[in-house]
C-alpha cells in the first residue's frame, strides 16, 4: 500500500524574489509645509507583493524579534492568501494598536533585524505590512472591524494609570481576561505620548483615537482629567474606590535640561513643551486654537533621538527658515530611527554632528545663539558608543532665536510622592520585576516609569505582561 | 464637563467662579491650583483656588479678564460648563504656627491670599493682612478678610481711593521695622512680590511667595514654568507654586511671563472681533 499524502489546503507559497517594496511618501518640499502624514502606506498590490517576499520560514525568527511576539509569519501568510480580516485578528491577538506600531516601532532593530532575508539582502518590510493591515482594519466600518473577544465578567476591578502605550495595552489585555478596567488620564485627551508627543505627520491622531475607540467598545472605561497622585492616590483607588489592583503606566514625564547657562531664556523650550503645544494643544492652528507656540526663524534642536527629530521637523513645519540638529556624537551613534533621520535630512534639517552645547546666549531676555564646542570621538564609553571628547579652542556660536532641548526625560514625582510604600530606584523610577510587580501588593507598573525613556512597543509589552501578572494575582486573592 | 455653579462679579474685570468638581474639592488645600480649559479649542491655564467645599463638592477661583481665555471664561454663566478642570496641583502652602505672620495680597492675588490667611489664622498664627489694589474698584474680598479672625487688616490703594494711599510695601516695612513679624507671605503681581521680598530681606524676615509662571500641563511634563531659585532651576507646578521669596530670580520670571504677550493680544483681538460679529 502506497502512502498517500494529504493535499495541502492552500497552494504552496512560492516566495517572490523581488526587491523590498518601497512605501510611497509625500515629496519633502510639499510635506515640510504642513502637518499631514509623511508616509502614505502600501496599496493592496504593494502589500501583497511585499508579503510574497516572505519565505514563511518553518522556524520564524522574526517572531522572537518582536517585543510582544506577534505571529508575524501567520499574519503575512494571511496577506498572501488575501485573508485580511484574519490577518488583523492575528495582529490583535498580541497587539491592541497595530496601526500605531506599524508606524512608530523601530522594526529595523526588532522583527526585521531577525528576518532571514536580511542576512543576504533586504528583510521583509514587516512594519509596513503591519501598518497596512492595521489601516485595513480602521478603514472598515465599526461592525466589520476586528473586535478581540472579551472574557466573561470576573467581578474584579482594575485601575490603569495613564492612557499611553503601556496603559492601553494593559487595559485591552485585562478586558480579554474579563476584568472591569478604568483608565485614568491626567490630560484632557487620551493616548499619552502618542497624542502629546509624536507629531501628526508621523502618527495621525485620528488613528490613535480609532484604536482607543475599539478598546472602549471592548468595555474599557476612560476617565480624563484625573491626576493619580493628586486627585486620587493609589491607596484611595484600592480602598475607597474598590479597585482590586492598579497598573501604573504614567510614563517618564519630566523633561531633562542640560543645566547650561541661559537655558531659561525666552525661546528655549523642552521638546516636551514644544511638542505638547503643537500636538496636544494644536498650536499650529493658533489663533483658531487658543494655545500659542513661539515660531522661531532659526531653530537649534539639541539631541539625537526620535524626539529630537520630531521637534526639528515640527519646527520646520511651523515655518522656520533654518533648523539645526545639534548632537554631541556622530550620526552613527544617533539613537533615532534611520527612517526619521532620512526624512529629516530630506526636509532640509541641517545636521551639526559632534557639537556639544555649552551656553545659550541672549539679548533682552530672548535667546540669540547657542554656543557649542566641537567634539571628536574617543574610546568607547559605558554605553559601548565612542565617547565624544572636546576639541580644544573650537568653540563657535550657532545663530538661533529658538533652542529646543531634546535630551530625555526623568520620572515624574507626583504619584510616588503620595504612594509611600512604592519602592523607587535612586533616579525615581518605580522598581518592578519582569511581570510588572512592584513592592506594593496589588500594584503593578510598566513602561517608561519603570525603564526610563524607551519605545512605544516596549511599553506595550510591559503593559501586556503586567495584565497577565495582574490576572494571576487576582486569581490568587479571594474576594 | 464641569458645571459652573456660582458666579460673582467682583469688579469691572474681576470675577469669582465656582465649579462642581467633588473629587478636587475633597483634596484642595490652601495655595494649590487647578488647570482649566474652557472649551475644545481652549488653552490650559492655571488658577489658584480661592475657596472650596468638600461637603458640597465645589471649588472656586478668581480671575481677571485680560486675554482670550479669561474673556471666554467671563462669558460663562451658572448652568454652563467648562470642558476640563484638573487638580488639585502644586504643593500646598506650608501651614503651621509661625507666630506673627503678615499675608500680603495684591490685586487678584488677594483671591489666593484669602485661603492662605484663613489657614494661617486657624493654625494659631497672629495674622495681619495687607490688601493692596490700584484703586477701590479693583479691591476685592475686603469683607471676606474682615470676617476672618485677624490681628489687623490694612488696606492700601495706589490712588488712595480706599484705605491708605500707599504701596503694600509701606505697611510691610513698618511691621518689619517694629520687629513685629516672624514670617511674611506675598501673593500678587510678580513686581509686588519682588519688592515685598526685598523689603523683608532687609530685616531677615522669612518670606514665602506664590509664583504664577506660564504652564501648559501643570503636572511637571513640559517645564514651561521653570523658575530659578538660588540659581537652581525648579518647576513652578510640581516644586511650587510657593517658594522662598529671598531666593527667587524675579527678573527672569517677569521676562518669561512676557513670552506670549503679542500672541495673547492677537488672540484676544480676534476673539473680540468675533464676539462683536455675533452680537
Amino acid at each position: 500500500m502506497s502512502h498517500i499524502e494529504a493535499p495541502d489546503p492552500k497552494p504552496r507559497h512560492r516566495p517572490s524574489r523581488g526587491p523590498r517594496t518601497e512605501m510611497p511618501a509625500r515629496p519633502a518640499e510639499e510635506r515640510a509645509r504642513d502637518f499631514d502624514e509623511v508616509n502614505l502606506g502600501y496599496s493592496e498590490e504593494q502589500a501583497i507583493a511585499e508579503a510574497e517576499r516572505c519565505l514563511q520560514c518553518k522556524n520564524a525568527t522574526c517572531i522572537e524579534g518582536c517585543p510582544v511576539n506577534i505571529d508575524i509569519k501567520s499574519f503575512i501568510g494571511h496577506i498572501i492568501n488575501r485573508e485580511y480580516a484574519e490577518g488583523v485578528a492575528v495582529l490583535k491577538e498580541r497587539n491592541a494598536l497595530p496601526a500605531v506600531c506599524g508606524r512608530v516601532c523601530p522594526q529595523e532593530e526588532q522583527c526585521e533585524a531577525s528576518c532571514v532575508l536580511g542576512k543576504k539582502g533586504e528583510p521583509v518590510a514587516i512594519g509596513r505590512l503591519e501598518r497596512w493591515l492595521g489601516d485595513f482594519d480602521l478603514a472598515c466600518d465599526l461592525e466589520g472591524r476586528c473586535k478581540p473577544e472579551v472574557g466573561e465578567d470576573t467581578g474584579f476591578k482594575v485601575a490603569v494609570v495613564g492612557s499611553g502605550p503601556a496603559g492601553l495595552a494593559c487595559a485591552g489585555e485585562l478586558r480579554r481576561f474579563g476584568h472591569a478596567v478604568t483608565v485614568f488620564e491626567s490630560l484632557h485627551a487620551l493616548g499619552g505620548v502618542l497624542t502629546y508627543g509624536i507629531p501628526e505627520f508621523r502618527l495621525p491622531k485620528s488613528i490613535v483615537q480609532a484604536e482607543i475607540e475599539m478598546l472602549a467598545i471592548m468595555g474599557v472605561e476612560f476617565v480624563k482629567d484625573i491626576v493619580v497622585g493628586a486627585t486620587y492616590t493609589v491607596d484611595e483607588l484600592m480602598t475607597e474606590q474598590g479597585y482590586d489592583a492598579v497598573f501604573v503606566g504614567n510614563g517618564a514625564g519630566l523633561p531633562v535640561f542640560l543645566g547650561i547657562p541661559g537655558e531659561n531664556l525666552n525661546g528655549v523650550y523642552s521638546a516636551n513643551e514644544f511638542l505638547t503645544r503643537v500636538n496636544l494643544m494644536k498650536g499650529y492652528e493658533f489663533p483658531k486654537a487658543d494655545t500659542p507656540v513661539w515660531r522661531g526663524r532659526k531653530v537649534a534642536v539639541i539631541g539625537g533621538g526620535n524626539v529630537a527629530m520630531d521637534a526639528a521637523r515640527t519646527a520646520k513645519r511651523l515655518g522656520a527658515e533654518e533648523v539645526f540638529l545639534v548632537y554631541r556624537r556622530s550620526e552613527e551613534e544617533m539613537p533615532a530611527r534611520r527612517e526619521e533621520v532620512h526624512h529629516a535630512r530630506e526636509e532640509g534639517i541641517e545636521f551639526k554632528m559632534l557639537c556639544s552645547p555649552s551656553e545659550v546666549v541672549g539679548k533682552d531676555g530672548w535667546a540669540t545663539g547657542l554656543v557649542t564646542t566641537r567634539m571628536e570621538l574617543g574610546e568607547p564609553d559605558d554605553s559601548g558608543r565612542r565617547a565624544p571628547v572636546c576639541v580644544m579652542d573650537s568653540e563657535f556660536t550657532i545663530d538661533c532665536d529658538t533652542v529646543i532641548v531634546a535630551v530625555g526625560t526623568r520620572a515624574n514625582p507626583l504619584l510616588p510622592k503620595t504612594t509611600p510604600d512604592l519602592e523607587l530606584t535612586s533616579r525615581g523610577y518605580i522598581v518592578a520585576n519582569d511581570h510588572g510587580a512592584t513592592s506594593k501588593p496589588g500594584v503593578f507598573a510598566g513602561g517608561d516609569i519603570v525603564t526610563g525613556s524607551a519605545t512605544v512597543i516596549l511599553a506595550m509589552g510591559a503593559g501586556k505582561r503586567s495584565a497577565q501578572a495582574i490576572d494571576r494575582w487576582l486569581a490568587g486573592t479571594s474576594r | 464637563m464641569f458645571p459652573v455653579v456660582y458666579k460673582r462679579q467682583l469688579s469691572e474685570s474681576v470675577f469669582e467662579m465656582g465649579v462642581e468638581a467633588p473629587a478636587i474639592a475633597h483634596k484642595a488645600k490652601a495655595g494649590q491650583f487647578l488647570m482649566l480649559r474652557v472649551d475644545e479649542n481652549g488653552e490650559r491655564i492655571p488658577l489658584t483656588f480661592s475657596d472650596w467645599s468638600a461637603e458640597e463638592g465645589w471649588i472656586r477661583f478668581i480671575f481677571m479678564r485680560v486675554g482670550k481665555t479669561t474673556h471666554k471664561l467671563s462669558h460663562l454663566e451658572v448652568g454652563d460648563s467648562l470642558a476640563d478642570v484638573v487638580g488639585p496641583l502644586g504643593v500646598p502652602t506650608h501651614v503651621e504656627d509661625l507666630g506673627r505672620v503678615a499675608v500680603v495680597g495684591g490685586g487678584v492675588g488677594a483671591a489666593v491670599a484669602y485661603p492662605v490667611a484663613r489657614a494661617m489664622a486657624a493654625a494659631g498664627n497672629e495674622v495681619t493682612v495687607i490688601l493692596g489694589a490700584r484703586n477701590e474698584e479693583l479691591l476685592i474680598l475686603e469683607d471676606e478678610f474682615k470676617a476672618l479672625s485677624l490681628k489687623e487688616l490694612i488696606v492700601c490703594t495706589d490712588d488712595g481711593s480706599a484705605g491708605r494711599k500707599d504701596l503694600v510695601t509701606a505697611p510691610l516695612k513698618e511691621l518689619c521695622a517694629a520687629g513685629a513679624l516672624d514670617h511674611a507671605m506675598a501673593i500678587g503681581p510678580v513686581i509686588m512680590m519682588k519688592f515685598c521680598s526685598a523689603t523683608t530681606k532687609e530685616y531677615s524676615v522669612p518670606t514665602t511667595v506664590s509664583l504664577n509662571p506660564i504652564m501648559v500641563d501643570g503636572t511637571g511634563m513640559c517645564g514651561a514654568c521653570r523658575v530659578s531659585i538660588d540659581g537652581e532651576t525648579k518647576f513652578g507646578c510640581v516644586d511650587g507654586p510657593d517658594f522662598d521669596g529671598h531666593a527667587v530670580d524675579f527678573e527672569e520670571l517677569m521676562s518669561r511671563q512676557r513670552v506670549y504677550v503679542d500672541d495673547e493680544r492677537l488672540a484676544d483681538a480676534e476673539y473680540s472681533r468675533e464676539c462683536r460679529c455675533h452680537t
